[in-house]
């Protein structure tokens, strides 16, 4: 998955698509998510970094990411896979 | 090191210029608790899903309406509507606070009987009662309200037959300003039925003209109604002294009253548009002591309000299942509870608050039940925080009809808990089992086994 160019969340979680206009807000998970798919870590490098550092059991982990990944999706802002 | 806390992460479309027809919609508190008894606690003890009534609740409840109506009218009783929710339990303590019974069935009707509801206290209604309920009506002494003439007909015979007297009073239909027009139960009053009605028993040997009864409506939000329901009752009671020389001894308006949840479609939240006890109490007792009976004579009021009475007493405990992802990208969470027993959901915006901890983050969210069913929507659209698989969640103010109308489908029934006012709890209505649902079922010998 690789998020679309130019799309950078700042520090207080807002993120604006210059190619649609739209914003999103994202929670501080959501966040670091999302700049670790940017940065174009894989999904087993987010995982275990993820779960080092957050109280999170493996299959929790796993959830979220697929929901975030299908969210991200759903809101188009990744690039043609 | 201690691991930092994780929260599931969101992302979410500011959409401005868009908020709902009542503005942003609130996202609810979580409830973790229930008269200081934590919420898991009480599914560790009893499961998940359970229904919770609080005893207290019920009482102060009680108290409410009755310091509510008789503040106004110095003659009223109260009758506890058997099929609003006819566990015994909730039942006897309806009759504790001194509620009499009100039934519709010759089930509920032996139901009060083994509450130890004497027949004098009981006050029976609903369109269908076989010749057998009427005979053990009479002979209790119990107050018959007369639906349709068929049923009087079938009276008349019986006392006869019985030579015994029958106290009766006889249901009342009327346009009352509101819609829909209820004018299926009794005797309509503008074309002169409810009159025919009341001249026939006035001619009869062995029935008793005692009570008007009227039943206008279900959450009925307009005190006018009532109103204009208590002035034509009482109208037709002068009458019935005046030309037929028969006294009626009490009006019954029914039940009807609103609780404080909110209707489907409703454009506001039902605390905002609501009457209160002492508004229904205002309009009745005026629109009564207003229409002409000398005030040593007034007929006593009775009321058989259920809904508002027991709904804020119960409580639906359940957790979620699963969560995932619609097609439009709107979240969806799937509850361990459906409309088979939150039957009450078909019509209302349910509450229904985390049972835990969460952050401020919520989404637009469809709460499925758990049935494999298309129609088991419990809400179809909510800001909802994002729970997981396992986290309780509470739906308050369920505790009318859902404990009666429930359907036993694909599962079992849930327990019901009663918490009472001294913080213990006690099962009223165990969990059902295999053998509870095979009992009544009988197998053909030809499908049995050969030996």
């Amino acid at each position: 998955m690789k998020i679309k160019p130019n799309l950078k969340v700042n520090e207080s979680g807002f993120l604006f698509d210059p190619t649609t206009g739209e914003s999103y807000s994202l929670n501080d998970m959501g966040s670091i998510y999302f700049r670790m798919i940017s940065e174009g870590r894989s999904p087993d490098e987010i995982r275990t970094l993820v779960i080092n550092e957050y109280d999170v059991e493996a299959s929790t982990f796993d959830k979220s990411f697929l929901d975030f990944e299908s969210r991200l999706r759903n809101l188009r802002l990744i690039e043609n896979e | 090191m201690e691991k930092k806390k994780f929260e599931y992460p969101v992302i979410k479309r500011f959409q401005p210029g868009m908020p709902g027809k009542s503005g942003i919609q609130p996202t609810l508190e979580p409830i973790t608790e229930i008269n200081n008894i934590p919420i898991a606690r009480l599914q560790e003890e009893y499961g998940s899903p359970m229904f919770l009534i609080t005893e207290n609740t019920i009482r102060d409840t009680y108290q409410e309406a009755l310091q509510a109506f008789k503040s106004r009218y110095p003659k009223v009783q109260f009758a506890w509507s058997y099929k609003t929710n006819y566990l015994d339990a909730v039942c006897r303590i309806f009759h504790d606070e001194g509620s009499w019974a009100e039934v519709v069935s010759g089930f509920e009707y032996n139901k009060a009987r083994e509450n130890g509801i004497p027949g004098k206290q009981i006050i029976f209604n609903g369109p269908d009662k076989s010749r057998d309920d009427l005979e053990m009506a009479v002979r209790d002494g119990a107050y018959i309200h007369l639906d349709h003439f068929d049923e009087m007909y079938t009276l008349i015979e019986l006392t006869e037959e019985l030579k015994m007297k029958a106290k009766v009073a006889i249901r009342v239909n009327m346009d009352t300003g509101i819609y829909p027009k209820w004018d299926r139960f009794g005797f309509n009053y503008e074309n002169g039925e409810a009159w025919e009605a009341l001249k026939k028993i006035a001619q009869q040997e062995f029935l008793e003209l005692v009570g008007l009864h009227t039943h206008i409506g279900t959450y009925v939000m307009s005190t006018q109604a009532y109103a204009m329901a208590a002035k034509k009752l009482a109208e037709l009671a002068l009458r019935a002294e005046k030309n037929l020389g028969k006294k009626i001894k009490y009006i019954d308006m029914g039940g009807g009253f609103t609780s404080m949840n909110t209707l489907k479609g409703a454009y506001h939240s039902a605390s905002d548009t609501n009457p209160g006890f002492n508004e229904y109490a205002d309009a009745i007792s005026f629109a009564i002591m207003s229409a002409g009976f000398q005030q040593n004579e007034l007929p006593v009021l009775i009321l058989e309000t259920g809904r508002a009475m027991i709904d804020d007493s119960g409580y639906l405990l359940g957790s979620v299942l699963a969560t995932k992802r619609l097609t439009d990208g709107r979240r969806a969470t799937v509850l361990d509870f459906g409309v088979n027993i939150l039957f009450t959901s078909f019509w209302y915006d349910h509450e229904v608050h985390p049972g835990c901890e969460v952050s401020d983050y919520a989404e637009e969210t469809t709460l499925y039940g758990p049935l494999c069913m298309n129609i088991d929507v419990i809400r179809q659209n909510l800001s909802f925080p994002l729970l997981k698989k396992g986290d309780p969640v509470v739906v308050p103010r369920v505790g009318a009809y859902n404990m009666t109308q429930w359907m036993q489908f694909i599962t079992y029934r849930p327990n019901v808990v009663l918490l009472d006012r001294d913080g213990n709890t006690h099962i009223i209505k165990r969990k059902e089992g295999l053998e509870d649902l095979k009992r009544a079922e009988i197998i053909p010998d030809f499908l049995k086994p050969k030996e």
